[in-house]
């Protein structure tokens, strides 16, 4: 049967909720109002309001009571609208759920999962359209997570609420509507990154929202002769070298794709650890198709144009092959 | 129904500003429909008489800031309909050049300082404005727009603590509509007197129906005199209720619908038109040729957009930093 990347996140969240009563989900909207991205949809009548806790316009004082209930024996699920507002809780984040187990010399444990949307590509301008993940994903002590298929969506939650560490899950906008079969195997780690397509040629590396247009961009190049395989990181810290590296060792090539603005971003990190690690393997330099440094406009001529699109990916491609 | 004692041309001009900012939006919902509009598209509908009765009251030289839900705002003081027009379609001739569209409308010009869609995100900027025109002794009033879910952003105590403590010159305006999208006042708040909040910062508080354009441009007049004449900041409530969803995203099933017709039959526009009429200062065919010249304006306004120009794509990366930028 088919299912929604939505639909797959709600059921993830379901079973968390039904199976383990430390678990519950609170942040704005997620309960009357069914979620900012309806993913929550039916839970406050399912599981009440004691587990399903509408919250204020407060994400500092939300994100950091999450926090103080993981310590404290619970296992939060809690919601951010997006990452621009995740900004709101950013010192919480970085300076306590990251830290604590480290300054408290291993004492304790901030054992929560914090949701948040991501990315562009509707028109909603500078304030609701980035994507920080990298701001996370360069902060000890957190795992951030990028889910891009339906299978990931509704497997990597569990594990996340596992982990004895803080996780971050990272939904992009543009993934809710997707639909695909959820086939049975959709149980997995939080560790790895993935090849979901094999190729020869040349390494497409990306995650989340820019999978889709990746794995377009590869078929694409398929049909002008070129054989690209394409790594889904899935997990933006800690990195999968090894996936990354053995990919690239194959392949010899590697473009980046990343949402992220280029300078200093997850695609900078990837290319210098391809850089130290398979330098004379390379055939050509690695590429990056990152988004344009400029916050991201409302037009929407310009967003696109702002935004990694297929179109870039194929042609930086053909590029590091000396084709253009 | 209380009297309307100002003069009939102030009054009508009141009418007219809550008719074209209600025209406008209605407008504005039926192009998002058509694709012509993107985005989030908040509605200010049913809310007018706050921004038009409070916008009246201030001096041209002061300075706005506001929310996502703006379009009210960004017209009364003087942006020309066009021009908000076409950045909602997202063309360079746009208020903001197309960069912003309806959440972010600015204009140096008038001093809006627009369009914040980071709820609470414009209170320590207003309050930052009026830290400068009192260090460069400029008599101004900073006025800040935001709704009552903001009021639980830690930000808005920060925001309040120093603005009382450094006594600067800004009338805070909150929206009262009840809703923070789907979550209820009652709901979020554990003082849902706003003004008892406010108050706790030392700072002087009024409260006022929103509905009635006259009570709110009579308070926000006596608060903007308290500010002007260095007396710090005040804290005003206007009581209102938005007759539509959230966005265009919400599908609104957290409200009862007889408490939105309820509140619809004290309606702004409505009630104040009753009123005039109840008077004599205005009469049916008054009413329908005055709303005829808005449907005009709105019409001429959907034309310019229409008609406005793409920027160049080559353009993209201009105003990120100042082109004056000499490192
Ligand atoms: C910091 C932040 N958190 C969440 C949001 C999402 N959001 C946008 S508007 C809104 C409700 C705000 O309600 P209120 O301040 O009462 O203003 P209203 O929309 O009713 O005019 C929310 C939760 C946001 N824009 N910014």
């Amino acid at each position: 049967m088919k299912i929604s990347y939505r639909e797959a996140m709600r059921e993830a969240m379901r079973e968390a909720l039904a199976t383990d009563p430390r678990v519950f989900l609170m942040g704005e909207d997620v309960g009357r109002y069914g979620g900012s991205y309806a993913v929550s949809k039916g839970f406050l009548e399912e599981f009440g309001p004691e587990r399903i806790r509408d919250t204020p316009l407060s994400e500092l004082a939300f994100v950091g009571a999450g926090i103080g209930a993981a310590l404290g024996g619970m296992r939060p699920i809690v919601e951010v609208m997006t990452v621009n507002f995740s900004l709101l809780a950013l010192d919480q984040i970085v300076n306590s759920a990251a830290a604590l187990r480290h300054m408290s010399g291993g004492q304790f444990s901030v054992p929560l999962v914090i949701r948040m949307t991501t990315g562009a590509g509707r028109q909603l301008a500078a304030q609701h359209s980035h994507s920080l993940e990298n701001w996370y994903a360069h902060v000890p002590g957190i795992r951030v997570l990028a889910p891009a298929t339906i299978a990931d969506a509704r497997g990597m939650l569990a594990p996340a609420l596992a982990d004895p560490d803080p996780v971050i899950i990272f939904e992009h906008a543009q993934l809710y509507n997707m639909e695909d079969e959820l086939r049975n195997d959709w149980q997995c780690d939080i560790g790895t990154a993935r090849v979901r397509r094999e190729g020869s040629q040349v390494s497409l590396i990306t995650y989340g929202g820019s999978l889709p247009k990746t794995m377009q961009a590869a078929t694409e190049l398929a049909e002008a002769g070129i054989s690209a395989e394409v790594v889904d990181l899935r997990v933006l810290r800690p990195l999968d070298s090894e996936t990354i590296i053995a990919s690239v060792q194959k392949t010899r090539r590697a473009v980046v794709v990343d949402e992220g603005w280029r300078s200093g971003s997850l695609a900078a990190e990837i290319s210098a650890r391809i850089m130290e690690q398979a330098f004379y393997e390379l055939d050509a330099p690695v590429e990056r198709v990152c988004s344009e440094e400029v916050p991201i406009p409302y037009a929407k001529h310009l967003e696109e144009a702002a935004l990694p699109q297929v179109f870039k990916i194929v042609s930086a491609a053909k590029a590091v092959m000396g084709k253009s | 129904m209380n009297e309307v004692s100002l003069d009939r041309e102030f009054a009508l001009s009141l009418l007219t500003d809550m008719l074209r900012i209600r025209r406008m939006e209605e407008k504005s919902a039926e192009l998002y429909g058509a694709g012509k509009i993107r985005g989030f598209l908040h509605l200010y509908i049913g809310e007018e008489a706050c921004a038009v009765g409070v916008l009246h009251a201030m001096a041209e030289e002061d300075n706005i800031v506001a929310t996502y839900r703006e379009h009210g705002h960004a017209l009364v003081r003087g942006i020309s309909m066009k021009a908000i027009m076409a950045e909602m379609f997202g063309k360079k001739e746009g208020c903001s050049g197309g960069r912003g569209g309806s959440m972010h409308l600015f204009d140096a010009k008038s001093r809006f300082y627009g369009g914040n869609a980071i709820v609470g995100g414009g209170l320590p900027l207003a309050m930052g404005l009026g830290l400068a025109d009192k260090l460069q002794n400029i008599s101004r009033v900073t006025i800040c727009f935001f709704g009552e879910g903001a009021m639980a952003e830690g930000v808005f105590h920060e925001t309040m603590n120093l603005a009382a403590l450094w006594r600067l010159p800004v009338l805070f305006c909150c929206e009262n509509n009840l809703y923070a999208m789907g979550t209820a006042l009652s709901r979020s708040e554990s003082q849902t007197d706003l003004c008892a909040k406010a108050a706790a910062f030392n700072v002087p508080t009024l409260s006022v129906d929103g509905m009635d354009v006259t009570a709110v441009y009579e308070t926000a007049k006596l608060a903007a005199e308290q500010v002007r004449s260095g007396h710090g900041p005040y804290f005003l409530e206007v009581r209102t209720y938005r007759f539509r969803a959230h966005s265009m995203f919400d599908p609104d099933l957290y409200r009862d619908k007889t408490e939105i017709e309820d509140w619809k039959k004290r309606g702004p526009i409505h009630s104040f038109s009753q009123r005039l009429k109840a008077q004599g200062m205005l009469n049916e065919e008054g009413f329908l040729a005055l709303d005829a010249r808005v449907g005009e304006e709105v019409s001429a306004a959907v034309d310019y957009a229409e008609a406005g120009s793409w920027e160049p794509v080559e353009d993209l990366l201009q105003d990120v930093v100042s082109p004056e930028a000499n490192p």
